[in-house]
C-alpha cells in the first residue's frame, strides 16, 4: 500500500484499483458475519479456496470472506456476484456442487436458495428473497460486498471519498451544519441529536479535545455494531475523523468489548492500514489537520457502554459512571470536551455527508430521521439483521421480513431497547417504529435489539431475566439501582417459586418508580422498564404465577409438574439415565413414574425423550 | 516471578494511569491471570495505589485473581439464548465438568463463565470455547464439544 500525500494521489489510486478491477467477474463473497461465523463460515471459505485450486479457477474467480450478510437464520450464507445467486445453509459438503454446477456449468444449485417457510416458494436472487425487500440498507450497505480486510475494497465503493469533501471543501461549521439539518440522532439508545451534541462541544473552548467511538455493544440480543465493526470497519474511522474535523479534536478513541474478538482485530488493522495510507496521523492528505484513533478494549462491565463509565474506564478507572451535567461535550475524556457517539451514529456520517443532509432527512419519520439497524431474534422465522427507515412498523419487520412466527405459533410480545426496554405486546404490532413511538408505549429505541417472543416465553420470567442481568451489571455506586435491582430480583425470584404475595405488585410498582428517579446513570432509570411494561401488558400472568401458583407459559420450574404418560411411554429409560436425582424408576420394560418428592423440575427428561411420554403442566 | 515476561508486556506502554487498564488486559491474556507480585510491580511503575490496581482487577468481569484453566468455555446468557435454552445448556456443562461457573476444574483444563451476550443471537443458544463459537447448543452436543479439548 502507497502512502498517499495528496488529494490528488488518492484520486489517481483509486482510479488505478477500480481501472484493475472488472465488474464481471465472478465472485464468491462467503458471509463471515455473527451469525454464519458460528456455523463455520471459515470451513466453507476454506472448501472454496481448496476447489478453485483445483479446478483451476484462482485468478478467474475472487473469493472473499465478507460482513454479515443479513439473513442470519439460514447461514451459513453464499452471494455470487455478479448473478446475485443467494445459496443458504452452504456447508463444505456442498461447495465442489455449487463450483461444479453454478460456475462451470452456470446452473442453479436449487436445494441451496432460499424457500418461503410458508408457501415453499423458492428465490434464487437475493433481490427476490422478501427478507430484504422493504429494506434500505445505509449502514449495512457494503457489508456483503467489501473485504473488512481490505482498504482498497473501501475505497473501489467510494471509501473516504467523504473526508476529502470535508477536509478540502467544507469548514467544522458546514459539517455540524449538515449533520444538524439531517437529523441524525444518536443511535445507542437516548437518541440525542448529534449534530447539536457536536455544536455544543465545538462551542467549549479549549485546544485538547476527543472524540469517542462507544462499541461497547453490551445489550443482550443486540449485534449490529459488531456486525458493522466487524464487517465495514473504515466506515466508522471516516465517520470519526468528520467528527473530530468538525468539532477540533485531534484524537479519537474507539472502546470495544472484549466479547467481540474480531472486532477487536478488524478495528486495530483498519486503524493501521488508515495510518499507514496517510489518512490517519499527521497533515492528513496535506489538508493541515491532525487525526489518529487508538482502540481501547473493554474490559466486560455492562455499564461501561453508559458514556460516563466509559470515558472514566478509557482513563484507567472502573467503571463508574458520574453525574450529568457537565456533559462529556463540556468534560469529558481527560477532563477535555468530547464527543461521544455509537457505532452505528459513526457509520452513517460519511452518506450523509456524501449524499446531503436532505438526501437522509426524507427517509423516516418527522422526528425520527434515516434508517436504523434492527437485530431481529428470538421466535421469528428469519433470525438476522435488519436495516428500514424509521417510522416501518413492527408488524412489517415482524412479519413480512422476518416471516413471522415458526411452528405456527402466535406472536406473545417483541422487546425492544435491550435490559432498559419493555416488552411491547401484540395490540401494538402496527406502531410505527421511532424513538418516540416506542418510549410512548414504554419501551424505548435502544440500540436496536428486537426479541421476538412467543407463546412459549413466560413474561414474568423476562422481567426476573432482566432484573437478575441488570442486579449482576449494577456498578453498585448508587442506592437507588444497587438496592432497588436486589429487592426487585428477590420478589421476582418469589413469584416465579410460587411465593408470590398479593402485595409484591404494588411494591414493585412503588421500588420502580423510586429508581426511575432516584438513580444516577441511565442504567438504573431506566432499569423498572422490563418490569413496568410485564406489569402493565401481561398482569393476568403475574396474578396467574401469584394466586394460582401456575405459570401459564410452563416455563417457571418451581411451578411445573413433570409427570410420565404411560399409554406414550416405551421403556426406553432415556429419562432414567439422564434424570440427576434418579427420581425416575418403575418395572422393567413398563412405563415408568417420576416421583415428585425427589424430582428438581429440571426438565431433562423432557428434553430427552422422544416419545412426547413426559408431560409438564 | 518471571521479570523478563512482564517487562515485555510493561515496556510497550509509556507508563501512564490509563495503561493500567490494557496493562492488566495484556498480563491477563498471558497469564491467564493477575498474580500478586506482578500486581504490586505495575502499581509502582504507573505510580497508582495498589489499592486502585486491586479495585480495578475486582471491579471488571475479565480479570481474575485466582489462575484460570488451559480453555475458556463461555456460556452466552443473553436474552435469545436465555429464551432458548441457556440455562439448562449451562447446567449441562457445569454438571460435565463438575464446576459451577466462575470456577476451574481441578486438573486446570477448563474454566466455565457466564457472559451477557455473544452477540450471536441467531444461533442461540450459543457457547465459546477460547475463540471457537459453538452455535445451536444441545445438551446432547455438550459431552462431545468438551472431548475436542481433553486432554
Amino acid at each position: 500500500m502507497p502512502k498517499i500525500e495528496s488529494v490528488d494521489h488518492l484520486t489517481e489510486y483509486r482510479r488505478q484499483i477500480r481501472a484493475q478491477r472488472d465488474p464481471k467477474q465472478q465472485q464468491i463473497l462467503v458471509c463471515s458475519g455473527p451469525g454464519c461465523l458460528p456455523l463455520g463460515s471459515t470451513e466453507v471459505a476454506g472448501a472454496f479456496q481448496e476447489q478453485m485450486q483445483e479446478k483451476g479457477l484462482q485468478g478467474k474467480v475472487i473469493l472473499k470472506s465478507t460482513g454479515c450478510h443479513g439473513l442470519c437464520a439460514h447461514g451459513v450464507r453464499v452471494l455470487l456476484r455478479p448473478q446475485e445467486i443467494a445459496y443458504q445453509k452452504v456447508t463444505p459438503e456442498d461447495v465442489p456442487e455449487i463450483v461444479e454446477t453454478t460456475l462451470i456449468g452456470g446452473k442453479v444449485v436449487e436445494r441451496l436458495v432460499y424457500q418461503d417457510p410458508d408457501s415453499g416458494q423458492t428465490a434464487v436472487h437475493k433481490s427476490e428473497i422478501p427478507f430484504y425487500q422493504g429494506q434500505k440498507p445505509l449502514v449495512l450497505r457494503k457489508l456483503d460486498e467489501i473485504d473488512p480486510e481490505s482498504l482498497d475494497d473501501y475505497l473501489v465503493v467510494g471509501g473516504y471519498r467523504t473526508l476529502r469533501k470535508v477536509l478540502f471543501k467544507m469548514s467544522p461549521e458546514e459539517v455540524i451544519d449538515a449533520v444538524e439539518r439531517s437529523g441524525l440522532r444518536g443511535r445507542g439508545g437516548a437518541g440525542f441529536l448529534t449534530g447539536r451534541k457536536w455544536r455544543l462541544c465545538r462551542q467549549v473552548p479549549g485546544e485538547v479535545k476527543f472524540v469517542i467511538c462507544n462499541g461497547d455493544e453490551g445489550d443482550p440480543g443486540a449485534f449490529m455494531d459488531r456486525a458493522v465493526m466487524e464487517g465495514d470497519p473504515h466506515a466508522i474511522i471516516e465517520g470519526m475523523i468528520v467528527g473530530g474535523y468538525a468539532i477540533g479534536a485531534h484524537q479519537g478513541y474507539i472502546y470495544v468489548r472484549h466479547e467481540y474478538p474480531l472486532a477487536v482485530k478488524r478495528l486495530t488493522q483498519a486503524v493501521a492500514q488508515a495510518r499507514e495510507f496517510g489518512l490517519l496521523g499527521n497533515n492528513i492528505l496535506r489538508s493541515g489537520f491532525d487525526f489518529d484513533i487508538k482502540i481501547s478494549q473493554g474490559s466486560g462491565a455492562f455499564v461501561c457502554g453508559e458514556e460516563t463509565a466509559l470515558i472514566a474506564s478509557i482513563e484507567g478507572n472502573i467503571g463508574e459512571p458520574m453525574p450529568r451535567p457537565p456533559y462529556p461535550a463540556q468534560k469529558g475524556l481527560f477532563g477535555m470536551p468530547t464527543v461521544i457517539n455509537n457505532v452505528e451514529t459513526w457509520a452513517n456520517v460519511p452518506e450523509i455527508i456524501n449524499m446531503g443532509p436532505e438526501w437522509f432527512a426524507a427517509l423516516g419519520t418527522e422526528k425520527s430521521k434515516g434508517t436504523k439497524v434492527f437485530s431481529l431474534v428470538g421466535a421469528v422465522n428469519h433470525t438476522g439483521l435488519v436495516e428500514v427507515p424509521m417510522g416501518t412498523t413492527l408488524r412489517q419487520i415482524i412479519f413480512e421480513l422476518g416471516g413471522g412466527i415458526p411452528g405456527g405459533r402466535e406472536f406473545k410480545a417483541v422487546q425492544t431497547g435491550g435490559p432498559s426496554g419493555g416488552c411491547i405486546p401484540k395490540q401494538f404490532l402496527d406502531l410505527p417504529v421511532d424513538y418516540d413511538s416506542l418510549q410512548e408505549v414504554g419501551s424505548i429505541m435502544g440500540s436496536g435489539g428486537m426479541i421476538v417472543m412467543d407463546t412459549t416465553s413466560c413474561m414474568v420470567d423476562v422481567a426476573r431475566y432482566f432484573i437478575s442481568f441488570l442486579f449482576e451489571e449494577s456498578c453498585g455506586k448508587c442506592t437507588p439501582c444497587r438496592e432497588g435491582l436486589r429487592q426487585l430480583l428477590n420478589i421476582l425470584n418469589d413469584i416465579t417459586s410460587g411465593e408470590g404475595k398479593e402485595e409484591h405488585i404494588t411494591l414493585m410498582e412503588e421500588i420502580c418508580t423510586t429508581m426511575a428517579s432516584a438513580s444516577l446513570c441511565g442504567l438504573g432509570q431506566s432499569a423498572a422498564n422490563p418490569v413496568l411494561t410485564t406489569l402493565k401488558y401481561f398482569r393476568a400472568e403475574y396474578e396467574a404465577h401469584i394466586r394460582d401458583k401456575k405459570c401459564p407459559a410452563l416455563v417457571c420450574r418451581p411451578l411445573l409438574t413433570y409427570t410420565i404418560d404411560p399409554e406414550a411411554c416405551t421403556a426406553c429409560l432415556a429419562c432414567v439415565r439422564e434424570c440427576p436425582v434418579g427420581a425416575i424408576s418403575g418395572p422393567k420394560k413398563e412405563a415408568q413414574h417420576i416421583d415428585q418428592d425427589i424430582c428438581i423440575k429440571c426438565g431433562r427428561c423432557h428434553d430427552v425423550c422422544q416419545f412426547d411420554a413426559v408431560k409438564v403442566e | 516471578m518471571d521479570v523478563e515476561r512482564l517487562e515485555s508486556i510493561l515496556t510497550q506502554y509509556e507508563g501512564y494511569p490509563q495503561d493500567l487498564i490494557p496493562i492488566l488486559q495484556d498480563i491477563q491474556d498471558q497469564y491467564h491471570y493477575l498474580p500478586k507480585d506482578e500486581l504490586k510491580v505495575v502499581a509502582q511503575r504507573l505510580n497508582v495505589p495498589l489499592t486502585k490496581v486491586y479495585s480495578v482487577a475486582t471491579f471488571y468481569k475479565m480479570f481474575s485473581l485466582i489462575p484460570k484453566g488451559r480453555h475458556q468455555l463461555r456460556v452466552c446468557l443473553g436474552t435469545t439464548c436465555h429464551l432458548k435454552g441457556g440455562q439448562r445448556l449451562l447446567e449441562s456443562v457445569s454438571s460435565h465438568l463438575g464446576i459451577e461457573p466462575g470456577y476451574t476444574t481441578a486438573d486446570m483444563q477448563f474454566s466455565l463463565e457466564t457472559v451477557g451476550c455473544l452477540g450471536s443471537c441467531a444461533q442461540a443458544p450459543v457457547m465459546m470455547v477460547d475463540d471457537k463459537y459453538y452455535a445451536r447448543m444441545t445438551i446432547d452436543k455438550v459431552s462431545k464439544v468438551l472431548k475436542l479439548y481433553k486432554e
